[in-house]
């Protein structure tokens, strides 16, 4: 690194997912290889498709939040102040010593307040009846709902940020996307501490219905806990998931004077489009690849330093070949030797916020030198034929993971963590 | 702080960006030729809404665009699958990219990105999908619904369109979002990426858009365009939404001249951004430091400012905030102050990109353009321009501020020729 | 309703939920021709196959669908069902 570069660390982390709420619930989740998919609860899934979801058992009012705060906030919402909370605590930061102008806030999420938006529509609708929808009968709070950039103003407040606050909205890979972003801000020189994660509760008729049309989301319904199956040969479609991640980032030279626990460094990030379809992957992981290459070079590593990848995975026919590609691309031969696995296996893919909680994962693998497995994976696919930690948590001394992510629209996204207490390099 | 670490945003240290495109879609003009005539004119575009019947609703009035056919400008093959904010966005890109001189296809694939703002998605395309499914069943949910009315949707189809391989992203920070998104583009022009598009198009001017706006409380619910949206004026009564916005071509200014560039109308000089402390906090408004660092980033005093484009909520506490930022930091009338999206009704994310569209043809032609509305003797100790102004302007402020506390200042500066 | 599901019904359910490409002319020979050179993605067949349930109450098999790459192929999965059990219109209904 030259001199006078701003680096960015991880200092505090906060996980809100299925089966698991709160960073440690969730890390050993993902090291016991347990799933969380179940039959979806939330609503009669009989007419759907997909009848299977992965959803967080979230008690709002026993995680701290207001009857005031929970009227107000879409579920995804509360995910993201929840685990901000978690996150800040988890930090040793104490908010009020701070310069609030520089202190900041990035929340990415896909869908926004999805399932408020499902559930309002219905009522002022009176269930599609009405095309002139009816306002007397639509909340105070719809607006929020209107605008996700309330999920970011919502974290801004309970953290105290007045600096840089937006959301990042970038589909699947919104997660990654709002850590990469926040990092920018703070190399950049605009925030010293940046709250970032991503959230996304979209566990609701319309999406389920949408990902139905587009054939996207596994039909195994008569075997919901092994419905996820990222790169074994029966997989047939994502499981959907809901939940959020949120870190505390610091520049690293604040954050080592205060004697912060260092988690990892965000030391490289890079998005890129494929430019070719909105939902569609091509099999050669070409601009994947190109991400991986680009966050690599900003990391200053060689495609041999890293010891793990924390896979996008989501267990359609197409992502898992594209992405076993996008690696085989970037990394060579070594990606043959580089453990790979995919926490959707467990947790499902919360969309915008899946991002998010695999770096999450990916700064807990740094920490523990433990890589979570790929559950589910019993049946090895010829097109996916790279080392996927098949079912058990592997010990294994982990200093560098690469973090990947892919979505609805082309995105492309690559993050890479280092161990932060390696010394200047 | 140490002295390894400096804070200074020294974006200047990399590679300048410059617009070098612009495409808009606005209420009062398709085009940007056809908006500045409108704008310097004072005309206005805000009437009673066509899209729908509003009678039932207590506000009436939008400022919608009424001449525009996607099917003139979109293949068939796009249409069931985009919202309308989608089209106008596709279409104004490629007037921005027109206007930019720049054939996608000639350049390097990964050396082009998009970064776009959105609001509240294809809000419209949602509307149709949740009424089939709530009415007719899950099975009648179109299979665009699983990224047509989406907040990444704009830039995903523009990088698509144009083979764009580079960096993309889009933002959501309410109105503040398009200035944002300019940011970020900017970022990654520093970072070395020779061009992005960016800007932003909103539109949601539908019954159940409608509805989700008019629960922020802000919108007037007057008949009378002429009184409906007064910003600045002690009888504001709230704005009147719009759709549309403006897309703009952002480019390493080195980039720009080596091909050629037919024209370079300023570059973003700099840019600053808050957030409002907690209602109740009792901490002040975060709009003047926003301020104070888009003139500290763009290395640019408070006296070298021609022209401030006000973010102008229309609301009578959130233009007094406003206006004290802007007297604050410029002093009492201490500076030029217009706000033409009185013309057009606020669009959303869009509002700010077309903002900095007419900041940048106010530079060019060396002309202020008129706020429509809001009386002379406003109240307020601002130097509102009423009648289009000539003025040379070298430097201008943009202002935008999103619901919620979201404050975010852009400083556009004209670029020698 | 005919007793068969024609070419003439796939090109119009597909102008209706998919739009066309204008460099494509549909009313020609088109049976062998592939979907992608009709200017036609996998959505646009999710789409149809969509529109064909809903209409027709003919569900379409996922892996076959995934394989049906022209028209000809396309229209023989539809006829090995037709008229589906209940006939046309029956979700329109409800």
């Amino acid at each position: 690194m030259s001199a006078g570069e701003r680096r960015v660390v991880i200092t505090g982390i906060g996980v809100t997912a299925p089966g698991g709420v709160g960073a440690k619930n969730f890390w050993t989740l993902l090291t016991d290889g347990r799933t969380s998919t179940r039959r979806i609860s939330f609503f009669d899934p009989s007419p759907f498709r997909s009848q299977v979801a992965a959803e967080v058992a979230f008690d709002a009012e026993a995680h701290g939040l207001s009857p005031q705060e929970i009227r107000r906030m879409d579920r995804a919402a509360q995910f993201a102040v929840v685990t901000a909370r978690e996150a800040v605590a988890d930090s040793g930061l104490e908010f009020g010593t701070h310069d609030p102008y520089r202190t900041g806030v990035t929340i990415g999420s896909a869908v926004g307040a999805t399932m408020s938006l499902d559930q309002e529509y219905r009522i002022v609708s009176d269930s599609g009846r009405l095309e002139l929808v009816d306002h007397t009968y639509a909340v105070a709070h719809l607006y929020d709902y209107l605008v996700p950039s309330s999920f970011a103003a919502e974290v801004a407040w309970v953290v105290g940020a007045e600096g840089p606050t937006t959301v990042v909205s970038t589909g699947c890979t919104s997660g990654l996307d709002a850590v990469g972003y926040a990092t920018e801000v703070i190399r950049e020189g605009r925030a010293d501490v940046m709250i970032a994660g991503a959230t996304d509760a979209p566990i609701s008729p319309i999406t389920v219905a949408c990902f139905d049309a587009i054939k996207a989301t596994t039909p195994r319904n008569d075997d919901a806990e092994r419905a996820s199956r990222p790169f074994d040969a029966t997989r047939n479609g994502f499981v959907l998931g809901e939940g959020a991640a949120v870190f505390v980032l610091e520049e690293y030279e604040a954050a080592r004077r205060r004697g912060a626990k260092l988690y990892a460094e965000v030391a490289g990030y890079a998005t890129r489009s494929n430019a070719f379809h909105m939902t569609g992957l091509r099999p050669d992981g070409r601009e994947m690849a190109e991400a991986i290459a680009v966050a690599l070079t900003a990391a200053r590593l060689d495609r041999t330093d890293v010891d793990y990848i924390n896979a996008h995975g989501s267990g359609t026919k197409q992502n898992d070949r594209h992405e076993t590609a996008a690696f085989k691309r970037s990394l060579g031969e070594h990606a043959y030797r580089v453990p790979v696995s995919s926490i959707k296996s467990m947790i499902g893919h919360s969309l915008g916020a899946i991002g998010a909680i695999e770096l999450a994962a990916s700064a807990l693998a740094i920490a523990h030198n433990v890589v979570p497995p790929t559950a589910n994976l019993h049946t090895p696919d010829p097109e996916c034929d790279l080392d996927y930690v098949p079912l058990t948590a592997r010990d294994w001394r982990t200093d560098t993971v690469l973090s990947v992510g892919s979505g609805f629209g082309g995105f492309q996204s690559a993050a890479v963590l280092t161990r932060a207490d390696r010394g200047d390099r | 702080m140490t002295a390894v670490t400096t804070a200074r945003p020294v974006a200047s240290a990399g590679s300048r960006a410059v617009i070098t495109g612009l495409g808009v879609a606005a209420p009062t003009g398709l085009g940007h030729p056809a908006y500045w005539r409108a704008t310097l004119a004072g005309r206005r575009a805000i009437g009673r809404i066509t899209r729908f019947d509003p009678a039932g609703y207590p506000a009436r009035l939008a400022g919608e665009i009424g001449d525009f056919v996607a099917g003139d400008h979109l293949s068939s093959r796009l249409l069931p699958q985009t919202d309308r904010m989608t089209q106008l966005a596709l279409v104004s890109t490629d007037w921005a990219l027109a206007d930019a001189g720049v054939q996608p296809g000639d350049l390097p694939e990964y050396d082009m990105g998009v970064i776009t703002a959105s609001s509240s998605g294809g809000f419209e395309f949602g509307q149709n999908e949740l009424r089939a499914l709530w009415s007719k069943g899950s099975r009648h949910v179109s299979a665009y619904q699983s990224f047509a009315w989406f907040y990444a949707v704009n830039s995903g189809q523009i990088s698509i369109r144009h083979g764009m391989r580079g960096p993309s992203g889009v933002v959501v920070s309410d109105q503040a979002g398009g200035l944002e998104a300019v940011a970020a583009a900017r970022r990654q022009i520093v970072k070395g990426i020779p061009l992005i598009v960016s800007g932003a198009v909103d539109a949601s001017i539908c019954p159940w858009g409608w509805v989700a706006q008019m629960a922020s409380e802000r919108l007037s619910v007057r008949d009378d365009p002429d009184r409906a949206y007064l910003p600045f004026d002690l009888d504001a009564n709230g704005h009147v939404p719009g759709e549309g916005g403006a897309i703009l071509i952002v480019e390493d200014a080195e980039h720009a001249a080596r091909r050629g560039a037919t024209r370079v109308y300023g570059e973003v000089a700099g840019y600053g951004s808050t957030f409002d402390p907690r209602p109740g906090s009792g901490r002040p408004p975060g709009l003047r430091k926003a301020i104070e660092l888009a003139l500290e980033d763009a290395e640019v005093a408070a006296e070298e400012v021609d022209v401030v484009f006000a973010d102008a909520a229309g609301v009578v506490e959130l233009d007094r905030v406003e206006a004290e930022a802007i007297t604050s930091v410029f002093g009492s009338r201490g500076v030029a102050v217009t706000a033409p999206k009185t013309a057009t009704g606020r669009l959303y994310s869009g509002g700010a990109p077309l903002d900095l569209a007419a900041a940048l043809l106010s530079i060019r032609d060396g002309i202020i353009p008129p706020t429509v509305g809001p009386a002379a003797a406003n109240g307020y100790d601002l130097d509102l321009v009423a009648v289009a102004r000539p003025a040379r302007v070298r430097v201008a402020l943009v202002v935008a501020r999103g619901y919620g506390g979201f404050n975010s200042v852009m400083v556009l500066r004209s670029v020698p020729t | 309703m005919s007793d068969s599901f024609t070419v003439s019904d796939l090109t119009r359910l597909m102008r209706e939920v998919a739009g066309e490409d204008e460099s494509v002319d549909l009313d020609g020979d088109i049976l062998d021709l592939d979907f992608a050179d009709l200017g036609y993605d996998s959505l646009a067949i999710l789409e149809t196959s969509g529109r064909i349930a809903r209409d027709y109450g003919i569900v379409l098999d996922d892996d076959a669908l995934t394989d049906a790459h022209t028209p000809r192929v396309f229209l023989g999965l539809v006829n090995e069902k037709f008229p589906a059990v209940g006939g046309a219109g029956i979700e329109r209904a409800s």
